[in-house]
Formats: C-alpha cells, structure tokens, sequence
C-alpha cells in the first residue's frame, strides 16, 4: 500500500492546477494519476488558440497552456503516473489503479481531489434514428484523428450541435481540406462561444441551421447523407421541412457529460443538473477529504476557469489535510427560474474570504438583471447586457455578506427581464 | 482448398454446423461474406432462448426449440458463454387474452415445455413488481433464459476452429459447382471445394440455393427494430416479458439482457431490401407505445442506442431444415428465425446428422468441446488482476474506460480463432465501446491496436469490414 497526502484522479489543466496549488500551500507528498499517456488531458488535442486569455492575459494553444502546468510540475517535483486508469475509490480514501509498470496499485490518501474532466455524448443518446455505418462519431474523437494522429475521418461533412467542440471542428475540417455542409442545432440558439460562432463558422461561410436537427441517417457502409429538418418550439421535427444533405461524415457536438462513474460508485451526492459532485465553496464533496474539480464537476466554456475552480480545490484539498478546515455551518446555493445551476451548491459560513457562485442560465437574454437573494432578501442587483446558455456567469458573495447569513439560510439567484 | 463440408453463413446455424461436424473426421470450412462471424440475423434479434410453447407442434421450430433449449446449459458452460435461464411471462390484458393463455400451455405441454404454469395477477406481480398492473394473468415458462447470440456464435465458431476447421470470411459466394461428387464454391476471386455444402446464408438463403437451381426458398426479410436501455434500467424487468399474440400481431418484449441492459421491440415489417437494417423514428415510438403497456415505467430516457434485424421469414413459417431436392449433398438450413437462436445447437446436430448419416464419417476423438473462458478484467477481485497483470503486462493498461476493458482482453479478441478484425468485431467480443461514451474516447485506441497487431495502416481499419472504414488519408 502506498500512501499520499492528496492523491489527484486527472493529470489535466483541473489536475494539475489542483496540485500545483495545494503544493503551494504546504503539502508535499502527493501524486497524480492520469489515464493517458501524457500529462494535459484534452487540451493535449485542442490545437487551436483561444486559451488562456482570462488567466495569463495571452492567446495560447490547448498544448501550449497545458505544457506551462505541465513545466510546473515538473519543476516542483509533483509526482505523477501517467497510462493509469483509477478503478475505484473506497470508503476511507483508499484508490485502486492500475497500469502496465505498477500493476494493481493500492493507495491511502488522506484526501483526493477528482478531476476526471468529461466526455461527449453520443448518438445513442439522441435516439438517432437511421442506419449504423461508419462515418459517424464526437465531434472530440473526430479532433483526436485529425490533430493528434494526423488522418482525416471524413470529407463532406454534417455538424449536429454547435457546442465549441462542433465549431472548433467546423473550423479544423475546413482548413484541412474537407468541406463542412452546415452546423445544425436543435435548440433555437447556440450553446457555443460567441466567438467561436463568428471565427469558426461566419469567417468560413458554414451556415448554422437553428432549431434544425438530424432525422435520418444514410449509407449502409459508410455515411452517404443525412436527412435534416426543423423542430418546432418543443423541438420536434416539423413535417415538409426534411431535406437530405448528401455527405459521408455526421460530426456530433451535442454536449458534454462530467465523468463521475467513480464520483459515484462511492457514493458522492451529485447534482441533477451538472452531472457533477454537490461541493461546497472549497469544492470539498459530501464525502469527507473527496474534492471536486474542473469538467468533472461542472462542464466550464474556459478552460481558465477551470484552472481557478481547480486551484480553489487544491487549496481546499490542503486545508483539510493540514487539519485547517473549519468547522461548518453551511448556506445552500438555489437557482431559480432560468438559472439552471449553481455552483457551489454550499458555502460555510466560517470560510475567511469571499465566495464566487457560478451559475449557467438556460436561455439567451438581453438587457436582464441578475439579482442574488437571501432568505428572500435582495443582496445584489446587476444589470447584464446579454446573458446566455453557452457562458458561465458569476456573482461575489462578500465576507461582509457572508457574516450576515445563519445556517441553513437560502441564497437565490434569479434573471428577471 | 479441399474440404469435406463448406458451410455458407457464420451466424449462429452456420456456427453451430460447424461445430458439430468437427465433432466428426470432416475437414469443415466456414464460409461469410462479411468480416466477421454473426454479422446478419445472428447479430440483432431479441436475444432470447424460447421456451418453446410458441411454435405448432411437431413442427421443426417446435421440436429443435425445445431440443435446443434443454441444450443449451451444457453448451454455454463449454463455450464459457453467459447463459442465464431467467424464465418468461406471456402477459395477458383481458379475459380473451387468458384464453389465448391456455391456448399456449396448451400447446407448450404437447411440445414437452417443462414447468409451464398459468399465474394470476397477484402472483405475476409478486415475481415481476413493475409490470403493468392492467395484466390480469400470465403463462410462466421457467425454463425461458437469455444468451448473447453474438456471444454465441463467436464463441461456437472459436470452439470449432479450435477443432480443426477454417473459417474464410468476406467470401461472398456468387458461383457453385457440381462434378458429381464435389463442389466448387467460388465468390469470383477465391474458391473452395467441398464434398457438401450447408446453405446457412440466413435472408441469402434463397439466393444461395438458386446457384445449384434450388428455386424452391423464398426468403421474406422481415425486419425488427428495437432499442437498447441503459443498464440503470435494467432492473425495470427480470424475465422475458412477452404480449399475447392478437390478431394485431406478437405485440412487444420487454427483456434484460445478459449484461444487465434492457431491450425492447421488436417491430416485424415484411421488406424487400436484405441489407436494409435502418431504424425509424416512428417505429421506434410504437414500440416504446407497446413496451410501456407492459412495463409502464420504460422511457426513452433510458435509451442508449436502437438497431434493427432482419429476420429470414419463410411463407410455410418453418425452418426448411434438409437435403435440397435438386443435389442431395447441398444442405439447406434455411428459414431460421425466432426461435432460430433458441434452437441453434439442435440445428447443428441435425445438419451433422444429416450429413454424417450421407457419408458415414467417424466421431473425432481429438474433439475437445470447451472453449477457454476469455479474461475478463471488469469481473476479477483485485487479487486475480494483480496476479493477471504480473503475467501479462498489457492487462494493466485499461482502453475502455466505461466497460474497464484492458488492452490484454482486446488483443485476445484479436487474435482469437476467428478473431477480430475490425472495430465492431472488438467491440463485440470485449464490450470495449459498447459503454456510455460509445467508443468516444477508446475508438481511436482500438483503430491504433487493430492496425498495429494486424500490421496495416490505422486508415485500413474498418468499423465492419467492406467500405465501413474509419479515416480517409493523412492530414496536410
């Protein structure tokens, strides 16, 4: 048995930045397993620029800002295991992993963070109906053929979902010589970045068919078309608007799920709407010494963002193995309304700063105000020029307020028009 | 290549042939027009082993199904497959029906189904809690059960390899022969000869039989389409969950499946195209229509992926099961469909029988019945897969993160008999891609293994063989 003060599942930008952080705030002796065979995770693959602009204040590629995490981990000295897959996590903190060098490996860590990103949802879960040929698959493994091992798996190709993954795709395919027929998105706006839509899409001239989905698909080896249409407001299809697009590849961007398996085979609470562990302000789960972190958690637009949850959880992660946690009494998080979700989900009113609550809306808005309430109470009213699905929004709980609030309290956030 | 038998068709009849003529001293080739085994019928069905109760008795489905599902047992045990004798329910929503329930038993007593017994709704629900409260009875058949039929018949064509015969796949027969005494098989590129041969071409039966001008089959591909619950839903039944046949048709099942997934359907549509297994929306809705009259909690939520089957329907709606009246050394299995899985292993031995009793070949005393149980990492304790990966390091590396799958377990699947050759027949034989993420994330893995144990290019790998291939060329 191996033991560890902070064992880390995700050697990706949540995972190292998680480590890095709790090295800073005095902890040593801890070890990151990733599954892959580099440190990095999925940034590994995202070639593009777009990343880092919030945290470093530059425009970097996913390679290039994961290799600064990775440089600090090795600068500090951070152990980790690469091409090891977590098998399971027990009651007292106890990790299985496993992998060609170590074999079965048994770990005693006093906490863990989990910071196993993410994955994409597949076709099954669309009930696509059609046949099964190939030329079908994520927008994501469609990245990993192109960028990492250098093929391209497709043509002419359909995009379903404009999540960023389909637009970055959008984008890659084109340049690299296929030609992208349309993004089709069954919801009347797109879950992806602004900025995506206007760089991957307008500047190519792809058209992005709203509240259009995929009926059909075509080809009995390989994908020959697929059959489109338009979906009515409760986003069935609308009979007469079918219409076949000839191609041999159907790319879906359709969403991304947090990987929890592990997070809950052992029991940790999750939130119905993320997908994600119910975490308190320092990301600590309802199991003790268990942290959450990064798309694990809840699926972010900026991987910045999930360097900064990440560091909150590292941070959290060595306050409670150096015996510095407070003593809790917490105040829950609600969305109301449009706010889909928030996290953290609670907050201890002993913490000693200010809290961060992030939070997701559930449609477009334009000129709406924000308003945080306690116990019914306005706290905070702030107006925004445009709020919507595809950007993570924030609002900051003050120390000031905090020592204002009893526990059990309520804080509620709202979007009135 | 010189052989005493050719089979023509590696689903589960074809499978099943094989592997008990190698029970005799015939040199046996197993011929499929696809890149894998069970790739027609064999591989999309409800994946059931009948009772028996069903077919009119004295008829080939009636005998072989109960033959066969009294076989069964043994035969999983051999070939290490999961078989699981969970019995089935007939559900019945009013009086009329009920009598269609005695009808069965009926029926199902003169065909020798053991145990079968009438429930009332009090008793049915205690045994089956989430069906519909709207049953009224049911006819219980405990010796009902559920088998992977992919599982099967790959696991059957291993066990047959093992024992001395050869299997050929993308040999897509266009041309036969006779002198007299052998065959020619030919598919325009390659050719085998062979002293008989077993038409066990599923819907391609006919077409097969009309190379040596046998234009008695009709094959009537009827297609069923049905969708697959994730395995949180599995729960929702623990039997085979069967409607009474009405005027209106079978009505749907409602099934866990051995890996503890649900399956509904199917639907059954007479249709002309034999490669034709594309699902519909609106199918798909009327099946979950008539699932949820018997288990009314069964929602799409739940639904991970949908496919579609085709089944061989013959109009005398029997197995045709035989000597072909025009070449007394050409075997037609032919018309298998439900209850073809259930039946499977005494189809087998009737094929050997048919043919042995011809030629009077003698058993093979080398015949070793048992197929080595396949590692499988997700079932071990953590001390069998210490003591697995200190053997063999590749059993350490995981590749499918939903299933737990090793690399070890895929690079077995490859080089198996008969083994895999493409990402589907991986997927099939480990379960590596058949988890949440559907080959998100270890498709790409897969490609890179096939490619390189297999020694092509990863832009050479297939998801099924033929032009189903994954990548185009490099990237600029």
């Amino acid at each position: 048995m191996l033991n560890y003060d902070i064992v880390i599942i995700g050697g990706g930008p949540a995972g190292m930045a998680a480590a890095l952080k709790a090295k800073e705030c005095g902890v040593d002796s801890i070890l990151i397993l990733e599954r892959a065979e580099t440190l990095g995770g999925i940034l590994e693959q995202c070639i593009h620029t777009g990343f880092g602009l919030q945290y470093f204040g530059e425009e970097l590629s996913g390679p290039e800002y994961a290799s600064r995490f990775i440089d600090l981990v090795n600068k500090e000295k951070i152990e980790y295991k690469t091409d090891t897959m977590a098998l399971e996590i027990t009651d007292s903190n106890v990790v299985y992993a496993v992998n060609k060098k170590d074999g079965l490996l048994e770990i005693q860590a006093k906490a863990v963070i989990l910071a196993m990103g993410c994955r994409e949802r597949p076709r099954g879960a669309l009930n696509i109906p059609g046949t099964r040929a190939s030329g079908i698959m994520s927008a994501g493994t469609a990245q990993k053929y192109v960028n990492i091992d250098g093929y391209m798996p497709g043509k002419k190709v359909v995009i379903l979902g404009s999540g960023d993954i389909g637009l970055i795709m959008a984008r890659r395919m084109t340049l690299e010589g296929a030609k992208v027929e349309c993004v089709c998105e069954l919801m009347p706006y797109s879950s992806g970045l602004t900025r995506n839509i206007v760089q991957c899409l307008d500047d190519f001239g792809i058209p992005l068919y709203l509240s259009t989905t995929v009926i059909d698909i075509h080809g009995k080896d390989r994908v020959t078309g697929v059959t489109i249409a338009s979906v009515d407001e409760n986003r069935r299809p609308i009979p007469g608007t079918e219409r076949l697009i000839e191609c041999d590849t159907l790319l879906l961007s359709v969403g991304l799920i947090p990987e929890n398996e592990l997070t809950r085979a052992v029991g940790i609470g999750l939130d119905r709407v993320t997908n994600g562990a119910v975490v308190d302000e320092y990301r600590e789960t309802d199991h003790e010494g268990v942290f959450a972190c990064g798309n694990v958690l809840h699926v972010h637009d900026l991987v910045d963002f999930v360097t900064l949850e990440s560091q909150t959880a590292g941070e959290g992660a060595a306050r409670y193995v150096l015996g510095k946690k407070q003593k809790s009494d917490q105040v829950t998080t609600k969305g109301v309304g449009t706010v889909r979700y928030i996290v953290p989900q609670k907050i201890n009113l002993n913490n000693e700063g200010d809290v961060k609550l992030f939070f997701r809306v559930g449609n477009t808005f334009k000129n709406a105000t924000v308003k945080v309430k306690y116990n019914g109470n306005e706290l905070i009213s702030r107006k925004r020029p445009r709020l919507a699905p595809g950007e993570m929004e924030s609002v900051l709980i003050t120390k000031k307020m905090l020592d204002t609030f009893e526990k059990d309290g309520v804080i509620e956030i709202s979007v009135e028009v | 290549m010189n052989y005493d038998v050719a089979v023509i068709g590696a689903g589960v009849s074809g499978a099943f042939a094989a592997r008990e003529l190698t029970k005799y001293n015939l040199k046996v080739v197993l011929l499929d027009r696809c890149n894998d085994v069970a790739m027609g019928t064999t591989k999309a069905n409800s994946a059931i082993v009948h009772a028996g109760f069903d077919a009119v008795p004295g008829s080939l489905k009636a005998i072989l199904n109960v033959k066969g599902n009294a076989a069964m047992s043994d035969v999983c045990k051999e070939l290490h497959v999961p078989f699981k004798r969970i019995g089935s329910f007939v559900l019945a929503f009013s009086d009329e029906e009920t009598v269609t329930l005695r009808k069965l038993l009926e029926r199902g007593n003169e065909n020798g189904v053991p145990g079968l017994e009438i429930y009332d709704s009090e008793k049915l629900r205690s045994a089956e809690p989430n069906v519909s409260d709207k049953a009224v009875a049911a006819l219980w058949a405990p010796s009902a059960g559920i088998v992977c039929p992919y599982e099967l018949t790959i696991a059957a064509v291993e066990n047959a390899v093992k024992n001395g015969a050869e299997f050929i796949r993308n040999f897509r027969v266009s041309k036969i022969e006779d002198d007299g005494s052998v065959f020619t098989v030919s598919d325009g590129k390659q050719e085998v000869k062979a002293k008989y041969i077993v038409n066990a071409a599923g819907v391609y039966c006919d077409e097969i039989a009309a190379l040596i001008g046998d234009n008695s089959i009709h094959t009537i591909p009827r297609k069923g389409e049905y969708m697959l619950c994730d395995k949180s839903s599995g729960n929702l039944a623990s039997h085979v969950l069967f409607q009474c046949p009405t005027i209106m048709g079978k009505g749907a099942l409602v099934t866990p499946t051995v890996d503890g997934n649900l399956i509904l359907g199917p639907s059954a549509i007479d249709i002309e195209d034999k490669e034709d297994v594309a699902t519909h929306a609106d199918v798909l809705a009327d099946i979950l229509a008539k699932t949820q009259k018997s288990v009314p909690a069964v929602s799409t939520r739940d639904v991970i992926t949908s496919f579609a089957g085709l089944r061989a329907h013959l109009e005398s709606d029997d197995f045709l099961i035989g000597k072909s009246e025009k070449n007394g050394r050409f075997i037609n299995v032919a018309g298998i469909e439900s209850p073809g899985l259930s039946s499977a292993p005494a189809i087998g031995e009737m094929v050997a029988g048919i043919i042995t009793e011809d030629c009077g070949a003698a058993l093979n005393p080398s015949f070793d019945p048992v197929r080595e149980e396949p590692v499988r990492f997700r079932h071990m304790s953590n001390e069998q897969r210490k003591a697995l990966i200190e053997k063999n390091p590749a059993y350490g590396r995981i590749v499918c993160r939903c299933e737990t799958i090793t690399e070890g377990e895929i690079l077995d699947a490859i080089h198996a008999p008969a083994g895999a050759r493409d990402v589907d027949g991986v997927k099939r034989r480990t379960r590596a891609g058949m988890g949440r993420c559907q080959g998100g994330f270890c498709g790409s893995k897969v490609v890179e293994l096939l490619a390189r144990e297999l020694g092509v290019e990863i832009n050479e790998i297939t998801k099924f063989g033929g032009e189903s291939k994954i990548l185009y060329e490099r990237t600029k």
